[in-house]
């Protein structure tokens, strides 16, 4: 009787132990989602600025600033679910890379202060969101690995937790992380 | 900068007529300790034969003999090799500091400050004895960079004894980093994984209550290499960039001995352990020899190499 006792005491300790281990990689999921959230706004802020100010210069990317505005103004729609903001985002991310890639042909914009100011805060800003799509990927596979490893696997079922998606790091991303373009050099 | 054979191209021939004069005080210290040896080891035996004929020798004696002739000898060892020390830290490493880089001052007495090398924040043990020597300070590209040899230990009580452990001895090089950060993340040597696997030693790191939450990092070679503690998931990967861990494992690598690393309060600390005082003058071996001399230079330009090695000169916009 008291052994069964002790082995239904611990089983329920283990179960706990089981249970809060989850709930905490799920939270900590959710925080990094916030701060990843937070850089996305930040630069979605820039992107006003950005357009007006190389929009009467470049004459021949109309189409793409348009797509990025458009993209923007989707992206701050309220309650918009974490698979399409995570989407946006590469979107966003490949059209910025496109209009500074575009600057470099106009000799104008690179002499323009206020563009090469918006293009070192869009590089330091790009430098902050890479780090908190690779803090949430971590985040996130920490997750997943829990709720497909035993014997998490049975209590993640039990509690209707299903696998998260990742960032997709691409391999542009991953380089322009290195490249001394993210700098602007003294 | 200058880079490596530049600077042993200046010790072989800027500095060659200096290495001269000073071989000529090496050889003749060399001759002066290796006479008191002779000296000592006879003055020993006598004392240790007389002892013996009037049957006063024990245990206890020969203890006290020991620690009496240890005492003597290295009171007179140091206080033979004082000037030839000094000769030398002034006529061959604060000219070959100089050549790296005139904007860099050198004070061969001093070193670290305590403060700095606690707020580090890279060892937790308690801080009983501390010294170090061969300071040096000043801007390489603007970037203000200090470091120096650092002895720390702690003191640990036996009985009625106490003995002296060695918490960190080495390099220690405080610069200033190139990035914005509130957080504080701390690189060390990965132990527990590479002595429990990755499994076990994983979770035994992040069971660490001494330190802030574990960061795993997405580079596989890194996080073999070391272990990162953060207060902050996000700040840490911002920090610590995928080129930046590729950079400083060719820093760990360059250095080949174990690097503990630190982010706190504007600047990156790092500690190379040599486990010995760098930058002394060689007594029994040649200063002319190329391994001797390439130690020097190759420790100098490990240190202040960081600038350029890790980038810092590179800031961000913001920071300009």
């Amino acid at each position: 009787m008291f052994i069964s006792i002790i082995i239904f005491i611990g089983l329920v300790f283990v179960l706990i132990l089981m249970y809060n281990s989850l709930v905490s990689k799920k939270n900590q999921v959710a925080n990094i989602f916030a701060s990843v959230d937070t850089q996305l706004k930040k630069r979605y802020d820039l992107i006003p600025n950005l357009v007006a100010s190389v929009s009467q210069y470049m004459e021949h990317e109309k189409s793409l600033l348009s797509e990025v505005t458009r993209l923007r103004s989707e992206a701050n729609k309220p309650n918009i679910s974490h698979g399409h903001k995570m989407a946006l985002d590469a979107k966003i991310t490949s059209a910025l890379g496109s209009i500074m890639v575009a600057v470099e042909n106009y000799p104008d914009l690179k002499a323009n202060e206020n563009v090469m100011h918006l293009q070192s805060t869009l590089n330091e800003l790009e430098e902050q969101i890479s780090a908190a799509r690779r803090a949430y990927n971590q985040a996130v596979t920490d997750y997943n690995n829990a709720i497909e490893m035993l014997p998490t696997s049975f209590m993640a079922l039990a509690m209707n937790y299903t696998k998260k998606e990742l960032f997709e790091i691409t391999k542009d991303e991953r380089q322009s992380i290195s490249v001394k373009d993210l700098f602007s050099s003294k | 900068m200058k880079n490596l054979s530049e600077l042993t191209d200046f010790y072989y021939d800027t500095l060659y007529p200096t290495l001269i004069k000073l071989e000529k005080n090496r050889k003749n210290v060399r001759y002066k300790i290796v006479l008191l040896a002779i000296v000592v080891f006879f003055v020993t035996f006598l004392i240790l034969y007389i002892l013996n004929k009037s049957s006063s020798l024990n245990f206890d004696v020969i203890i006290f003999i020991g620690f009496i002739y240890s005492m003597i000898g290295t009171f007179i060892y140091k206080f033979l090799l004082k000037d030839y020390t000094k000769d030398f830290k002034a006529t061959i490493i604060k000219p070959l500091i100089n050549e790296i880089d005139k904007n860099l001052n050198y004070t061969p007495s001093l070193h670290v400050s305590q403060r700095l090398f606690e707020k580090s924040k890279l060892f937790k043990s308690q801080l009983d004895r501390f010294s170090g020597n061969d300071f040096v300070h000043g801007k390489i590209d603007d970037i203000p960079i200090q470091f120096s040899d650092i002895h720390a230990q702690k003191e640990d009580k036996f009985d009625d004894e106490i003995r002296l452990e060695t918490i960190f001895q080495g390099l220690f090089i405080v610069a200033e980093f190139n990035k914005h950060f509130k957080a504080q993340t701390i690189i060390l040597q990965d132990l527990a994984q590479n002595t429990f696997g990755k499994l076990i030693g994983s979770w035994l790191q992040s069971k660490n209550v001494t330190r802030d939450a574990l960061v795993t990092m997405d580079n596989v070679e890194f996080e073999k290499e070391f272990v990162v503690y953060s207060t902050d998931q996000v700040e840490a990967r911002y920090i610590l960039s995928h080129s930046l861990m590729q950079r400083l494992l060719n820093f760990k690598k360059k250095s080949s001995h174990p690097v503990h690393i630190s982010f706190i309060d504007k600047s990156i600390h790092i500690a190379v352990e040599y486990n010995k005082d760098l930058f002394e003058p060689s007594i029994f071996y040649s200063l002319l020899n190329h391994k001797i001399a390439m130690e020097y230079i190759q420790t100098l330009h490990l240190a202040t190499g960081i600038i350029h090695e890790l980038k810092l000169n590179q800031k961000l916009w913001s920071k300009q």
